[in-house]
């Protein structure tokens, strides 16, 4: 066996302090030797760093970082290094599964899709396209979400896909959207050597990103370290590093970061030629962050004003600025307004668009960028605007369909929308592909009363019988990442094409082949009565997304198979104008904004409400960026008598979506088996708990059962990772933390509120 | 002068706007972003009557006896169901133009009194009984077609 570390016991490896390019390190896992390697690149978080897949006997024996990989530079964390080891696991899917007299049963290809099949068109017939939703993920390819969304909005012509990344990185995408004119990361990873500052909003980069934090802490060890801003309220590996560290009150993140940009402007630590020349709605963020002084954040957060002020002064003074937002803000109260906050602050310095500047609204999932830019999700592809009857045109014209089949009448609906028609009864065909919400949703006794439904077909495309599966009603077996050729977006916009590696087991399919089935099986067809889909292998599909992203932000034209083969990750856009891709958008400050080409004709950050096309157009901001206020507002639910604490969710290292894959990894699952139920010393003490005492955590959904880790946390809050379900161990006790969490979401982004709630304790 | 008249039937729209807002929240607790917004917006129409006391008072002496309230008969019976949510909203939008058209139309005599106090109030509860439209109307585009084609 051979292996470069022990990335269990050592998450990040050696340090090399470094000035200049980032050194590269080749990390390697192997169980033997390799016989061949094979081009591919991790998902297993919205890194996605570049790896090879070491094959042997037509088995993977391992995987070893790609030193040339512009993400990585060789690196691999502990996931990316053991994750791979569940596609051998003993339990996966080899076979299409029915459910018959209340059994998931054994069934052939055929059986299941016609079943699939003949439920649709009967569906179609009595009901509309309306009654079939679909629930995606964030870890297919670009081919499959692509051909997915071709299939849902020109084929069927439903308004109602969306998928997991609604509990992701929607609010990134609503907030790139809102200040920008268009999603996309202004920004890059390389933007993380030159910085002088970082600054982390409810982003846990330590244990989520692991490879990127080892840049961090590489550039912390080198001869110019930047300055390090964390906000977050647990004290987590990545806030040990902090410069200074905030750790608000659950629920106040806009009171904190209105806070900065209070001080920013009373300090004047702006770039006021910029404001005027290339933003619009200075004077009105400047009236509501107005009254947020030090002391009144203190008051509402907790965090001490001569903290704040601290930070204000590293953000407002250093040359160059990286923010990233995730979770803490994206699942909290007010997840759009604040993350769009982060967005003002780099407005107001003038620091976006030049090395050294990034602002980076994370993604949870690794492919969950290509949700937004492929139309498998709420959006359309190639971020088109879906107000915008001229962008249905470029989309009708592209497919040979008629306008009106592809659903714009509404926005499209969100995944909690979908949940509730399916609980109301009225979609009635749910396909869930390669995710797991029976575990990762909110509310979890609801969800599975919903799978549950009699009259709710439930199809599930997945590798393993997930605890969703579980309950499904037909069960399609899929190939994982290595048994299929695909591409994928990280974060910072970089694409990488993975390679099929190894067979899928049995007669599992790639996902893109389950859909090119479905679609032919249902005969779409266009205007001229040739097949909808005209495709059928990955790089055939691939070709095809080119061309509907060619002239849109995210323009892939200049990527090919080819190009991508061999070498590292390409950034887009690549087209004529960008052949190698490029590294940042808007470096010359002309954002995505104009009425014609804009994703998004804004949203009322309270009531989430889509602005009208003529209000935008009649004050056009033709290339400018928009500072949008947000003045801050209670949480829904507050700790009270019943329910005294506040509880909070996340993630550890050594898990990644629940743990479908990385539970099936022995050293991931050794070294996390359990979750657990964080406490402070003072709440401990309080409640007679010891280390590693059963606590039992309730809130007015439901209870889960976790043993107490103590310290490092605020008194008064509560935290458990959030994804820990069933199928490695009985339903009783409960232990997902997905039992107590809220049914609600933000306004804008639609992605629930994963972050807050009251609970009560009692040592078991 | 009957602008004490109007004021009073402004008040009293926005009050019927406020408890129609929080009946609807009541009722449809089970859509969790109508419940949570719909509380929102009726404490802004119980904001918008507290703002208009000033006035009230300023302008209580040009109050004609006339009825000061028209009563409506929206909102009989608490209604659930993926239409009833829809009827609901569709009432609530009605109610919100009456107050819209309120603000307006005051605003317009403030200009004539040049009253620029009761000028700002009107801008800027107008604005907000404008997000309030927006916001209904939006839900109601998205509710419709799955009520009217789809739901049984
Ligand atoms: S940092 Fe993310 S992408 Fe990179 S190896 Fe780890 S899990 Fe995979």
């Amino acid at each position: 066996m051979e292996e470069t570390r022990n990335s269990i016991t050592d998450i990040w490896g050696p340090r090399t302090g470094y000035e200049g390019p980032w050194p590269i390190r080749v990390d390697e896992q192997l169980t033997e030797p390799a016989e061949n390697w094979v081009q591919s690149a991790c998902v297993l978080c919205s890194n996605g760093c570049g790896l090879d897949i070491g094959v042997k006997d037509g088995r993977i024996v391992g995987v070893r970082g790609r030193a040339q990989d512009r993400v990585n530079h060789g690196r691999l964390g502990p996931k990316g290094l053991h994750g791979w080891q569940a596609n051998h696991s003993p339990d996966r899917l080899t076979t299409p599964l029915i459910r018959r007299h209340g059994q998931l049963q054994p069934a052939t290809w055929d059986e299941a899709m016609s079943l699939i099949v003949d439920t649709s068109k009967q569906l179609i017939r009595e009901h509309t396209a309306g009654a079939l939703g679909f629930y995606t993920s964030g870890q297919l390819f670009i081919e499959d979400y692509y051909t997915l969304g071709v299939l849902g909005k020109a084929g069927l012509g439903t308004p109602h896909m969306d998928g997991n990344t609604r509990l992701c990185t929607a609010t990134a995408a609503a907030a790139l959207k809102i200040s920008f004119g268009t999603d996309g990361q202004p920004g890059s990873y390389t933007d993380l050597n030159t910085t002088e500052a970082v600054l982390l909003v409810g982003h846990n980069m330590a244990s989520q990103q692991t490879v990127l934090w080892a840049r961090i802490l590489d550039r912390l060890a080198g001869p110019n370290p930047p300055q390090l801003v964390v906000i977050d309220p647990r004290r987590t590996y990545t806030a040990e590093k902090a410069t200074v560290h905030l750790a608000p009150r659950v629920g106040t993140n806009l009171a904190v970061l209105n806070g900065l940009l209070h001080l920013l402007i009373e300090h004047d630590y702006l770039h006021h030629e910029f404001i005027k020349a290339h933003t619009v709605g200075y004077a009105e963020l400047r009236q509501t962050v107005e009254k947020w002084t030090p002391e009144r954040v203190e008051a509402l957060s907790g965090v001490p004003a001569e903290q704040l002020l601290a930070a204000a002064l590293i953000i407002g003074t250093s040359k160059t600025l990286v923010s990233t937002a995730l979770q803490g803000v994206y699942q909290s109260m007010q997840a759009t307004a604040a993350a769009v906050q982060i967005n003002n602050i780099h407005l107001l310095r003038g620091l976006i668009g030049s090395p050294g500047n990034a602002i980076l609204q994370m993604n949870g999932q690794p492919t969950s960028q290509n949700t937004r830019e492929c139309g498998a999700d709420g959006d359309l592809p190639g971020f088109r605007n879906w107000g915008n009857p001229a962008h249905i045109q470029e989309l009708a014209t592209l497919w040979n369909v008629d306008p009106d089949k592809i659903p714009h009448w509404a926005p499209p609906t969100h995944a909690m929308q979908i949940w509730r028609y399916c609980e109301t009864g009225s979609i009635k065909l749910l396909w869930i592909q390669a995710t797991n919400p029976a575990v990762s949703m909110p509310e979890l006794a609801r969800i599975r009363r919903i799978l549950r439904q009699k009259d709710l077909l439930v199809v599930v495309q997945d590798a393993f019988l997930t605890e969703t599966a579980q309950l499904a009603d037909v069960v399609l077996p899929a190939a994982l990442w290595g048994e299929k050729t695909g591409t994928f977006t990280n974060t910072d916009r970089t694409v990488h094409l993975s390679y099929k590696a190894i067979d899928p087991p049995g007669e599992a399919r790639a996902d893109l082949d389950i859909f090119l089935d479905y679609a032919r099986r249902m005969d779409f067809r266009d205007k001229d009565g040739q097949p909808l889909i005209k495709w059928s292998t990955p790089e055939e599909a691939f070709e095809a997304w080119k061309a509907c992203s060619k002239g849109r932000p995210c323009d892939y034209s200049g990527l090919s198979y080819a190009k991508l083969t061999g070498g590292s990750g390409i950034q887009w856009p690549c087209n004529e104008q960008y052949p190698d891709g490029a590294t940042h958008l808007y470096t010359d400050h002309e954002f995505n904004t104009h009425a014609d080409y804009c994703e998004t004709y804004g949203y009322d950050l309270v009531t989430g409400t889509e602005k009208q096309p003529e209000e935008y157009k009649a004050q056009d901001p033709k290339g400018k960026a928009f500072l949008k206020a947000a003045d801050y507002e209670p949480p829904h639910e507050e700790p009270d008598e019943q329910y005294p604490l506040w509880f909070t969710t996340g993630r550890v290292v050594y898990h990644f979506h629940t743990r479908t894959k990385t539970g099936r990894a022995k050293a991931l699952h050794e070294a996390a088996p359990e979750g657990f139920v964080q406490l402070s010393a003072e709440d401990a003490a309080c409640y007679g708990i010891r280390e590693g005492d059963l606590v039992e955590v309730t809130s007015r959904r439901g209870q889960a059962t976790e043993p107490a880790r103590i310290g490092g946390i605020e008194p008064g809050l509560v935290f458990m990772p959030f994804h820990y379900g069933y199928w490695d161990q009985d339903q009783d006790p409960p232990r997902a933390a997905n039992e107590l969490t809220l049914t609600e979401w933000d306004p804008v982004s639609k992605q629930p509120h994963f972050k807050y709630a009251a609970v009560r304790i009692r040592k078991v | 002068m009957h602008l004490g008249n109007y004021l009073g039937l402004l008040e009293n729209s926005e009050k019927q706007l406020a408890r129609a807002f929080d009946k609807v929240s009541r009722h449809h607790q089970d859509e969790p972003d109508i419940e949570q917004m719909c509380q929102k917006l009726s404490a802004w129409s119980v904001r918008h009557g507290g703002q208009l006391q000033p006035f009230l008072v300023r302008y209580a002496d040009s109050r004609s006896p006339e009825p000061a309230a028209m009563e409506k008969v929206l909102f009989g019976q608490p209604r659930s169901g993926s239409l009833a949510l829809l009827r609901d909203l569709h009432d609530l939008w009605l109610l919100t133009n009456e107050v819209k058209l309120c603000w307006d139309i005051i605003g317009n005599a403030a200009l004539a009194l040049r009253d620029k106090e009761l000028e700002a109030t009107c801008t800027a509860c107008e604005a907000e009984t404008k997000r309030q439209l927006d916001w209904l109307l939006g839900r109601i585009k998205q509710a419709a077609p799955q009520a009217l084609v789809v739901a049984a």
